[in-house]
Parts: C-alpha cells; sequence; structure tokens
C-alpha cells in the first residue's frame, strides 16, 4: 500500500518536472516561463521529499524531508520575485500579447522612479527636486541591444 | 519500486535536456537564470529518487545542500541584475 504511494508520488514528481521543462521551452516570455518553472518544479521536488519520507520511516529522515520541504516552500517564492522583479528593470521584453502592464505608467526606467498618480502637489515637487540624485540602477546603455 | 524509480529518472532526465535547450537559446540573461534554477529543482528531485533507489538516506543532507545553493545562486543572479551588471549576455 504504502509502495504503491511512494511510487505514484515520485512518477508524478517527474511528470511536474517535465510540465516545468516544458513550459520553460514553450512560453513566450520571463514572467510566463517563471510561472511554470517556479510552480511546477517546486511541486515536483517536494512530491520527491515526500516520497522519500514515506520510503524511509526515520525519525531523522522524515524531519530531514520536512525541512526541506518548508525551505523550497519558503525560497521558491522569494527567488522568483527577486529573479522577476530584476528582469523588469533590467527591461526585458514583455510578450507582445500581454493585456496588462501596470508598472508601465507609473514607472520611469531612466531614472527608477515610480509614481503613483495620487501624489499632491507639493510631493511633485519633491519628487521633481530628487530627480538629480542619482538612481542606484542605471537605465539600458544600448538602445538596439541583442534581446 | 525500482522500475518507478527508473521512469522518473528518465522523465527527470528529458527535463534536464528540455531546460538545457531553453539554457542555451536565451535569449536574455534572466532567461537563463531561471534556467538554471529549474535546473538545480531537477537536481533535487533526482537525488530524492536517487535515495529511495539505493535505499541510503544520507542523500537527503545532499539535497538540502542543493536547493540552498540554488537559492543562493539566484539571489545573487538577482542582485548582480539590479546593481548594474551588463544588459546583454
Amino acid at each position: 500500500m504504502t509502495e504503491w504511494l511512494i511510487m505514484l508520488l515520485m512518477l508524478s514528481s517527474g511528470f511536474f518536472m517535465l510540465l516545468a521543462a516544458l513550459g520553460i521551452l514553450r512560453l513566450p516570455d520571463l514572467p510566463t516561463r517563471m510561472h511554470a518553472s517556479t510552480k511546477a518544479g517546486a511541486l515536483g521536488a517536494i512530491l520527491v521529499m515526500a516520497a522519500a519520507a514515506l520510503f524511509f520511516t526515520e525519525a531523522v529522515v522524515v524531519t530531514k524531508a520536512i525541512a526541506v520541504i518548508l525551505f523550497i516552500l519558503i525560497t521558491a517564492p522569494i527567488a522568483a520575485h527577486a529573479i522577476g522583479r530584476a528582469g523588469y528593470f533590467v527591461g526585458v521584453p514583455l510578450w507582445e500579447g500581454s493585456v496588462k502592464d501596470e508598472l508601465k505608467s507609473s514607472y520611469d526606467p531612466e531614472t527608477h522612479r515610480l509614481v503613483s498618480g495620487l501624489e499632491t502637489a507639493e510631493e511633485l515637487d519633491q519628487y521633481r527636486r530628487n530627480l538629480d540624485i542619482k538612481p542606484r540602477i542605471k537605465p539600458k546603455r544600448r538602445k538596439n541591444s541583442s534581446f | 519500486m525500482s522500475l518507478a524509480a527508473y521512469i522518473t529518472l528518465i522523465m527527470m532526465s528529458l527535463a534536464l535536456v528540455v531546460v538545457f535547450i531553453r539554457l542555451v537559446k536565451g535569449p536574455t540573461l534572466p532567461d537563463r537564470v531561471v534556467a538554471l534554477e529549474l535546473m538545480a529543482s531537477i537536481m533535487v528531485g533526482m537525488i530524492g529518487v536517487h535515495a529511495i533507489y539505493t535505499n541510503s538516506s544520507s542523500f537527503i543532507d545532499v539535497a538540502i545542500v542543493m536547493a540552498l545553493t540554488a537559492f543562493l545562486a539566484a539571489i545573487g543572479f538577482a542582485r548582480f541584475l539590479e546593481r548594474g551588471g551588463p544588459r546583454h549576455d
């Protein structure tokens, strides 16, 4: 019974890994690729660790497997957020079929400043006075880069 | 049990090959970073299957280390990109 469950967990983990790989190959741009790889890849690793915990059934190994599962659950979204944020700031082009880019109207890639559109007059004044402070992220240097 | 381990390892190897195609094709550096992260995730899965197949639980530690390094590499790459690394690879 447990053996069948372990086999099922392993095989479904392989299936999800393959699904993530296909997604990362076939999807059109960076955020959609991350959507495939982060979720399906993390689920695949978690299923394997659950299978290992069921297979060994020793307290030490089960604890280690649960630790790995918790670690993956915590770190996968953080890493995806960091890479997605960096990709957007660097200027990775979105798929031309994208419906929504909410940052586009309020984010200025040249100065790396964000405006909500709800600022009062003096806040906008403050914003303009601070424009010459050097942004931490440099804008794109070449217009015709090889993206 | 060993047949299921074989099939899973074959599927994961296939996934590694497919991810490697994306790693070579690019087209931008963040795409490659995402591909590398998924590769590390698949490696964690392969190590887990190998631990079950060889019936030696020590391999779980290797999986922990692999997941840790993958996370640190992803964060490092993201910081490097934001702090003005090369915009084209």
